[in-house]
């Protein structure tokens, strides 16, 4: 276990720089930024409604960007190292699977945390233009990171089953848009008056499981340790079915 | 220093690898024959932990493959199939982040990068991205990959495909150099290579091993031929 950090380290070196010598990362964040800012601005009306809060003019359209753009930074960390080789050459090295699968996601997170940070002037003009409460916009970031982090999961749990990327990124579109719908208000509320009431629990607990139905508690400011335990799960679930698949290629 | 028991792999309903056996001392450079789709590959990637077996076990200077692999595969070096890169990085630092993956730091690590790129003559090409690289380069530099943290065995999946009459010799050169003080497996089809390199050699056929012995004693197994090459088509197709 003493090498655990070590390891992790020379895989997350590698992966991370891996991004910025590519235009991968340079592409992704400004796109991203683009994205955040355009809707934000175009279709938040973030200016025109005169509200200060950043919960919905700018932290709602996240998921929905999220959506497109994870998997286009996730999909290289399994896929590439499949259509490589270069597998064959990380699981032969003396280190646990482990210490590679976590070494890559944390260089992916670290990827969209630089792009998350880079979104701050949103944040400096709220500021100069007008007098908001804090709290919100820090548990929306806070929200923001982690559902691009449990998007980020489930592609790499994608990008562990196949060699080409486009599949890799097409599948995890799906699954997370799936994981978004299933508890996303307008939805959930027109499946609920279609069915009789019997079925509200079931449809209930499956928009529990949903990403969304997690997201929206944390942008309004409240952080509680449920919704956060469940957005670990998710991400520990992704994880290990990436080391489920790997496994299961070298069986 | 290796040895391996009774290593079967089945992919499905085919039988890969089926019940080889042999031993690799250290000063031995065991050549690896047999026709393409053999099993040759396929038990390099078990012996190396890549592909787990069926059945049968290996181990490495004493320690078992399947019950402790990161610490057997510490004293591995290993160049696979088709010389894998990331071709995103510069030879020194691919080479840098495969020393680091074996645990060296510091000076011990550019040391060591310093060694394999004077070994596998890559000095010139030393901050040049791996993708720009021709073939034969490519191949020397995961080469150099597998002998950067200087191991007691080493295996080495065809180390002279792509390269040319020059560096096939220099690679032939340095197996023999440094099969002196480690246990070597290499795999090819060329079986001049084995003469000129090997101390023992085997043959694998569709799974199993058809012939061991010295390059000497295997062309002895075939009466009335004397060359390796007819004793290997002989042994490879009498057999079915």
């Amino acid at each position: 276990m003493n090498k655990a950090i070590p390891n992790i380290k020379a895989v997350f070196k590698r992966e991370f720089f891996a991004y910025f010598n590519s235009p991968v990362a340079y592409v992704i964040v400004v796109i991203f930024l683009l994205a955040t800012m355009g809707f934000a601005f175009l279709f938040g009306d973030f200016l025109r409604t005169n509200n200060a809060s950043l919960t919905q003019s700018f932290f709602f359209w996240h998921p929905w960007i999220y959506i497109v753009i994870a998997p286009a930074v996730g999909m290289r960390l399994w896929s590439e190292e499949q259509r490589l080789g270069t597998l064959e050459l990380l699981i032969t090295m003396p280190i646990s699977p482990w210490h590679a699968i976590i070494g890559k996601y944390l260089a992916a997170a670290v990827v969209w945390f630089v792009a998350l940070c880079l979104t701050g002037t949103i944040v400096g003009t709220v500021f100069y233009l007008g007098d908001p409460d804090p709290g919100p916009i820090i548990t929306g970031y806070i929200a923001s990171y982690c559902y691009a982090l449990a998007c980020l999961a489930v592609t790499s749990a994608a990008s562990a089953f196949t060699r080409n990327q486009v599949v890799c990124f097409i599948v995890s579109v799906a699954l997370c848009l799936l994981l978004t719908l299933i508890g996303y208000p307008p939805v959930v509320d027109s499946i609920l008056k279609s069915l009789p009431t019997w079925g509200e629990g079931l449809v209930k607990a499956i928009a529990y499981t949903s990403f969304m139905d997690h997201f929206y508690d944390m942008t309004k400011g409240i952080i509680s340790i449920r919704d956060l335990v469940y957005f670990a799960s998710v991400i520990t679930i992704g994880l290990i079915i990436t080391d489920q698949a790997i496994r299961s290629k070298r069986a | 220093m290796i040895n391996v028991q009774n290593l079967r792999k089945e992919f499905g309903s085919k039988v890969a690898v089926n019940g080889v056996t042999f031993s690799v001392e250290k000063g031995q450079v065991l050549g690896c024959l047999g026709p393409n789709g053999a099993g040759k590959s396929t038990t390099m990637r078990m012996i190396t932990g890549y592909f787990r077996p069926t059945s049968g076990s290996i181990s490495i200077g004493g320690v078992d493959m399947l019950t402790d692999p990161e610490t057997a595969k510490r004293s591995i070096g290993y160049l696979p199939e088709n010389a894998p890169l990331y071709s995103d990085m510069t030879v020194a630092s691919f080479l840098g982040f495969c020393a680091e993956l074996r645990g060296l730091t510091g000076t011990a690590k550019s040391k060591a990068i310093d060694r394999v790129l004077e070994l596998c003559f890559l000095e010139s090409v030393r901050n040049q991205s791996v993708d720009t690289l021709s073939k034969g380069y490519k191949h020397r530099t995961c080469f150099a990959q597998s002998i950067i943290h200087d191991p007691d065995v080493l295996i080495l999946d065809e180390p002279t495909d792509g390269l040319d009459p020059n560096q096939k010799h220099e690679v032939r050169g340095l197996i023999k150099r440094m099969g002196q003080n480690k246990a070597i497996i290499f795999s090819t089809h060329i079986l001049e290579e084995v003469e000129a390199a090997c101390s023992r050699a085997i043959i694998i056929d569709r799974g199993k091993v058809v012939a061991d012995g010295t390059p000497d004693e295997l062309k002895k197994l075939v009466p009335g031929v004397n060359t390796l090459d007819a004793v290997f088509r002989a042994i490879t197709k009498t057999e079915g």
